[in-house]
């Protein structure tokens, strides 16, 4: 933990000692110790940064993202977003800084695509104090959803049904919802999980863009190593809900980091064009010679 | 007028953002102009939808006013009313017996018709979009019976049916039908999920629940009093009189305005409840609210007109297929339609079989049992869900 962030101003987040359980909320009456999910997770990201989260399943990357974007509450601890603390922020406010890109976004009525990516203009809508059900959306609220639909690549797809159109095209669409919030972060629950390359490719190369081009703080989990060294400035590893590592890609990306803690051997070496670290699981013969050596 | 225009720089937007927009795009924005309309809700087309079903449901209620055990003309109609409104109470009489019939029977039952039916799909819009759920209605859910419970309970109990005893009957209907959709919600959630099977199995065991306790209510009680009360239960119109009428009216007026506050937060509802809290939604207020309204609604709704099934999910369905699904067209086009529907079936069960009456609950289960039928089989794929 020896990196800052990339700038010296406020840091996107600052979170301190979070805690977290599902199991809390359902029963308190039990009186045994609740599963934590997150267990007093201290780290930072910063402004403009593209950062990654990853870690086992049930590390608690997933349940990390919904408490930077308030759609869980923790247990102890704070997240300050921008050095304002979250719990002291309107739902309404959280969403115009912040904007989550959950992972399972199904829906079973028939909305299209536009009507999806204006549902972003909520948070703005609010403030604007629309009277509840009355109120349009605007040209601006059209405006800013037809140019994070061409951001995206969905613009022509605009009317269609959200349920009708292929894994990476919903995907897609829902980032361009996020971006009709205009946010100042991002947030990726596994933005890349069931798309195949090509489509993995363009996620990414979307997110770049975007961090570049308009500085928007990235924050990201994943399962894939090799997504993460080679796209994200830091990395947080998580195990069993604390900070395992948290750093550059080099300092993260380490075959005995990643031995320990995902218990399995890997091997690193360099990506050919980027020499970035690049994460490898072993070939047949090598699995062959771990038991060999394991008899 | 300014929506239009907004219309226009959206789809001209996008040329513009494309520099070197060439024929194709072109062609293509041209093609997708007249779908852009049906696409994102203007104004326009709300006040046009709107304006359209208000007209047919005044038209409705125009059709039902003359059919009955005794057809009463259009112009007598016409001019019952226009003396009605010109001499008021006192001239009614002077107007011969089919005044009365038209003024103190059909007239009241026509408006409640429609009020009931406007608050069942009011309801069941509200419901599923809250629950994610294409098939949630009060009755299937057992909202209704839980509130006919609480009714049962308040005539055993004593309140009577008296003019001030309404109140009563309606506030435990509604104790009955918030606590069997408080009930309902807290079986089904697993997970943060509504999973549709379990909530509609926790609906099929609290109707079950309910109704044993409602016969054994019926059972102690004398066989005149009990015969009210099966009639009550199986979804009848009679015909109230005029403060219990304009109670309902306040009742259906609040509701569905405090309803209608929350359709944006409902569309959003639908993308599921962490993705609503993402975008802004206050999900715990939202919910609590439209819940809270629902079994207000459903109360005062059984409480005057027992158990009418299927209004609140066949309604919103066939709405949503013609209109689309944003809520803040789909609630209160969905509350006229239910309006006409219901008015629809009342005069059929007056009419059908007169002199005699058939329940309209009868007629809006066989019609919207097999519509129901059909959702679940076309939904087979989804049902797991």
């Amino acid at each position: 933990m020896t990196t800052s962030s990339k700038s010296g101003t406020t840091p996107a987040y600052k979170v301190t000692q979070l805690t977290f359980s599902y199991r809390s909320h359902r029963d308190r009456s039990r009186s045994s110790e609740p599963e934590w999910s997150l267990k007093g997770l201290t780290c930072d990201v910063g402004a403009g940064e593209i950062f990654g989260i990853v870690g086992p399943n049930g590390s608690g990357k997933t349940s990390l993202l919904k408490l930077l974007a308030k759609v869980l509450r923790p247990q102890t601890g704070k997240v300050e977003l921008f050095g304002r603390e979250l719990e002291g922020m309107r739902q309404d406010a959280v969403a115009r800084t912040v904007a989550l890109v959950p992972q399972d976004g199904q829906q079973i009525f028939p909305f299209t695509i536009t009507e999806t990516v204006l549902m972003g203009r909520f948070p703005h809508q609010q403030r604007r104090g629309s009277l509840g059900g009355f109120g349009w959306e605007g040209p601006e609220d059209l405006r800013l959803a037809r140019q994070a639909m061409e951001e995206t690549d969905v613009a022509h797809l605009a009317h269609r049904l959200i349920s009708d159109v292929s894994g990476g095209e919903r995907q897609r669409a829902v980032i361009a919802r996020a971006l009709t919030q205009q946010p100042k972060v991002l947030l990726l629950d596994e933005p890349t999980a069931f798309l195949d390359l090509n489509h993995q490719l363009e996620i990414c190369a979307i997110l770049r863009r975007l961090n570049e081009q308009q500085g928007l703080t990235v924050v990201l989990s994943s399962h894939d190593l090799n997504l993460v060294s080679q796209h994200c400035d830091r990395i947080l590893l998580l195990k069993d809900g604390t900070v395992f590592r948290l750093g550059t890609v080099e300092e993260v990306i380490q075959p005995d980091v990643l031995e320990t803690v995902y218990r399995c051997e890997v091997l690193v070496d360099r990506h050919p064009v980027s020499g970035l670290p690049r994460v490898t699981l072993p070939s047949r013969p090598a699995i062959s010679m771990v038991h060999r050596i394991e008899r | 007028m300014g929506i239009l225009g907004g219309q226009r720089r959206f789809e001209g937007s996008g040329e513009g953002a494309l520099p070197h927009g060439d024929v194709g795009t072109r062609v293509a924005a041209a093609e997708v102009t007249p779908r852009a309309e049906q696409s994102v809700l203007t104004s326009r087309r709300w006040v046009t939808t709107m304006l359209t079903l208000a007209v047919a449901s005044l038209l409705v209620m125009i059709a039902s006013l003359r059919f009955g055990t005794e057809e009463i003309g259009f112009v007598d109609s016409a001019r019952i009313l226009f003396g009605a409104l010109r001499y008021g109470e006192t001239g009614i009489d002077s107007l011969g017996p089919s005044s009365v019939i038209l003024l103190q029977v059909r007239l009241p039952r026509v408006l409640l018709g429609f009020m009931v039916g406007s608050c069942l799909a009011a309801v069941g819009v509200g419901l599923q979009a809250l629950l994610r759920n294409p098939l949630a209605d009060p009755y299937v859910l057992g909202i209704s019976s839980g509130a006919a419970l609480g009714a049962a309970v308040a005539m055993l109990v004593g309140f009577g049916k008296t003019v001030l005893a309404l109140s009563a009957i309606s506030f435990c209907a509604f104790l009955g039908g918030l606590s069997s959709l408080i009930v309902v919600y807290r079986i089904a959630l697993s997970y943060g999920h509504l999973p549709i099977h379990t909530l509609l199995l926790a609906g099929v065991i609290l109707n079950a629940i309910f109704s044993a306790l409602i016969m054994f209510i019926t059972s102690t009680m004398n066989p005149n009093r009990s015969f009210g009360m099966m009639s009550w239960l199986m979804g009848t119109l009679a015909a109230p009189d005029y403060p219990a009428l304009i109670v309902l009216t306040v009742y259906l007026f609040v509701g569905g305005l405090i309803l209608f506050m929350q359709t944006r937060a409902l569309n959003i509802l639908t993308l599921g409840e962490e993705s609503a809290r993402s975008l802004g939604v206050e999900v715990e207020r939202v919910k609590k609210t439209v819940f809270f309204t629902s079994a207000l609604l459903s109360g005062a709704v059984v409480s005057v007109s027992g158990l009418i099934g299927f209004v609140g999910m066949v309604i919103p369905h066939a709405v949503r297929m013609m209109i689309g699904p944003d809520h803040r067209l789909l609630l209160p086009a969905s509350a006229l339609v239910g309006g006409i529907f219901l008015l629809a079936a009342d005069t059929a069960a007056r009419t059908l079989l007169a002199p005699a009456e058939i329940p309209v609950g009868v007629i809006t289960a066989l019609a919207g049992g097999p519509f129901f039928i059909y959702l679940l089989m076309s939904r087979k794929g989804g049902l797991a869900r």
